[in-house]
């Protein structure tokens, strides 16, 4: 990483001396590094927009109600069910995602890069943000990708909320990839791994107004609906829907905030190698 | 964390923007909807989509329209007996006129002076002068006499019997049936083409639009509909609006919840809008930017994009609305 010559007016408020410009050069570099594995893999671009557009094609064919969903927020009239979920899967893009990229978190842990990334001589904090911000902006790509294709497909939210999305993707993605970075710093090998997906992200993806609306939740069962109010995932997804329709739901920003900032605090905390998780694996914590 | 305060001025800015597209940019005209069921009238607002009024009007209201200048409604009270007018200003109803038993549907002539009523149960089509209350024929017709369409120049006018399955056309100064023209099974509505050339007759069992000639009066064509994933008993057209222009048309599907849109040169379906439960009557807004459609199972109206053929929203108004009618505000 090159350090330029010239000092910065910041350089004395930022701790161990580095400018404003070395921090955008380290961001910069974390995600090149994170676009590039992502562009590398094809089979990962391709396979995280199968899934989506699976539920899109496969799924919602089978549940279509060729009569309309009832009329609930945002929508301000009926809608199909193809049209009702797609907020939810972009939902479940980011969700997916924010897990993946926490896995290479782990894998990279066991191959030793990780090291390579935390003796940086840059605040860990920040080497997180950058990471995290990373895999976020890989995942809104893949939304967008993902929304372009459901264009097709009839689902056709207005223009402005193709922008109006942007912000709310962000936050969700914030969200959901400091959960993944979160629950990486407790995991010893990569093997662990699919189970804690399995704990963690069809309960969150199920238990949400991604596929269903609440109120047919509640209908059947009123613990099933209290579960699925306490679920993050549930806010993510309808900050994204409200957002894609032009409209804020402030009770989901809140929320998605609130965990944002809970979980990546809790993954900085874990991270951290004078009170974290990491120092007690680091035994396991790489081979190379 | 650097990119917070970025996400935070963006999310400012989504609220100015979520603010902005709030206020729909159409003028505002008012929708006057007859609710069936709980005996009343919604009067909404178009451009704000909210409900301004609801009157308690005559027993089983139907068919609904207005004078041309905007001042008054008629509206059929079919279990009364009776049509009623109620002034838009005061909305209070302030004369009834002699309709003929059970009064469904109506059309007003192009001059705004003489209302020609079905009359359901009687079988007969009543001519009445508006500014006299005279009635001054009443022409018997088919049996269940229904939908009611009137040509541009006033000269004839087309009934739907929905059990003789016919469109009666009757010449508006003899009041004398000249044609009678078989269409499919229970004809519900009539609509002249806005250049007269041609009349659209809707059947709600046939599941058909016929187009009759005018000039030959004979069918010319039939447009037939087909959804997927809905049985074809489900698709029931019933209203029946032509845009000003005669370039498009829009057609009332019933239990299908949706709107055939329906290009006037090549009878082609474009496209099936999604709207609320038994889609059932329709009206333009004066401007001819959006047309609203009559929900009657879900009790709410839908407006629908005339030129994106979307639809916009969905408002909630009284039990059953089963027609529509739209005024200057």
């Amino acid at each position: 990483m090159s350090i330029p010559a010239q000092t910065d007016a910041f350089a004395s408020h930022l701790p161990r001396g580095f400018g404003l410009a070395q921090y955008g050069a380290c961001l910069t570099g974390i995600m090149l590094r994170e676009g590039l594995r992502f562009l590398n893999q094809r089979e990962r671009f391709i396979s995280s927009l199968v899934r989506p557009l699976l539920w899109l094609f496969v799924f919602a064919a089978g549940f279509r109600q060729v009569l309309g969903v009832s009329i609930i927020p945002p929508y301000k009239t009926y809608v199909l069910y193809e049209v009702y979920i797609t907020p939810g899967l972009a939902g479940m893009i980011l969700l997916f995602s924010g897990m993946q990229s926490s896995l290479s978190m782990v894998y990279d842990r066991e191959m030793g890069n990780m090291r390579t990334l935390l003796v940086s001589p840059f605040p860990r904090w920040f080497l997180l943000v950058s990471k995290l911000l990373a895999g976020v902006a890989v995942s809104v790509v893949q939304v967008y990708v993902f929304l372009a294709i459901a264009w097709f497909w009839s689902v056709k939210p207005p223009v402005i909320g193709y922008l109006l999305v942007l912000p709310a993707l962000v936050l969700a993605g914030m969200m959901l990839c400091s959960l993944g970075m979160l629950l990486s710093s407790m995991i010893r090998q990569l093997e662990n791994f699919a189970g804690i997906m399995n704990f963690v992200i069809f309960p969150m993806y199920f238990a949400s107004s991604a596929l269903y609306p609440l109120w047919r939740i509640q209908e059947s069962s009123p613990l099933l609906f209290h579960i699925c109010q306490a679920n993050p995932f549930t806010y993510a997804v309808e900050l994204i829907r409200f957002a894609l329709y032009g409209r804020i739901d402030w009770a989901s920003l809140a929320v998605v905030c609130g965990f944002t900032v809970l979980f990546l605090g809790g993954a900085i905390l874990a991270y951290d190698p004078a009170k974290g998780l990491l120092s007690r694996k680091r035994d396991t914590g790489g081979n190379g | 964390m650097q990119k917070r305060p970025t996400s935070v001025a963006i999310m400012l800015a989504t609220v100015f923007c979520g603010g902005l597209l709030g206020t729909r940019p159409a003028e505002a005209f008012m929708a006057y909807v007859s609710n069936e069921k709980d005996n009343t009238v919604t009067v909404v607002d178009t451009a704000s989509g909210t409900v301004v009024k609801t009157l308690p009007v005559g027993q089983r209201p139907r068919g609904i329209t207005i004078s041309h200048d905007g001042k008054f409604i008629y509206l059929c009270a079919s279990d009364d007996d009776t049509i009623e007018v109620i002034d838009t200003e005061t909305l209070q109803i302030v004369d009834t006129l002699p309709s003929g038993p059970d009064p469904e549907l109506f059309v007003l002539s192009p001059d705004g002076k003489t209302l020609y009523v079905a009359n359901e149960d009687d079988n007969l089509v009543t001519v009445i002068d508006i500014e006299s209350r005279d009635v001054l024929a009443e022409i018997p017709v088919g049996v269940e006499p229904e939908g009611m369409g009137i040509s541009p120049d006033g000269k004839t006018m087309v009934n739907t019997s929905e059990t003789t399955n016919m469109a009666h056309f009757i010449d508006t100064d003899s009041h004398e049936i000249t044609h009678n023209v078989l269409v499919d099974s229970r004809p519900r509505f009539a609509e002249f083409k806005p250049d007269g050339s041609e009349v659209w007759v809707s059947a709600e069992i046939g599941g058909t639009v016929s187009v009759i000639d005018n000039a030959s009066r004979e069918v010319k064509h039939k447009i037939t509909f087909e959804i997927a994933g809905l049985r074809s008993e489900a698709i029931q057209p019933v209203g029946v609006r032509i845009t000003a222009d005669g370039k498009k048309a829009y057609v009332a599907l019933g239990p299908a919840n949706r709107v055939a849109v329906v290009d006037t040169a090549t009878y082609k379906v474009e496209k099936y809008v999604l709207v609320g439960q038994r889609v059932w009557q329709l009206a333009f807004t004066p401007d001819q930017k959006t047309i609203i459609s009559t929900n009657g199972v879900s009790n709410d109206i839908t407006f629908i994009d005339v030129a994106s053929d979307e639809p916009v929203q969905s408002v909630t108004v009284g039990a059953m609305p089963w027609g529509v009618v739209v005024s200057p505000k």
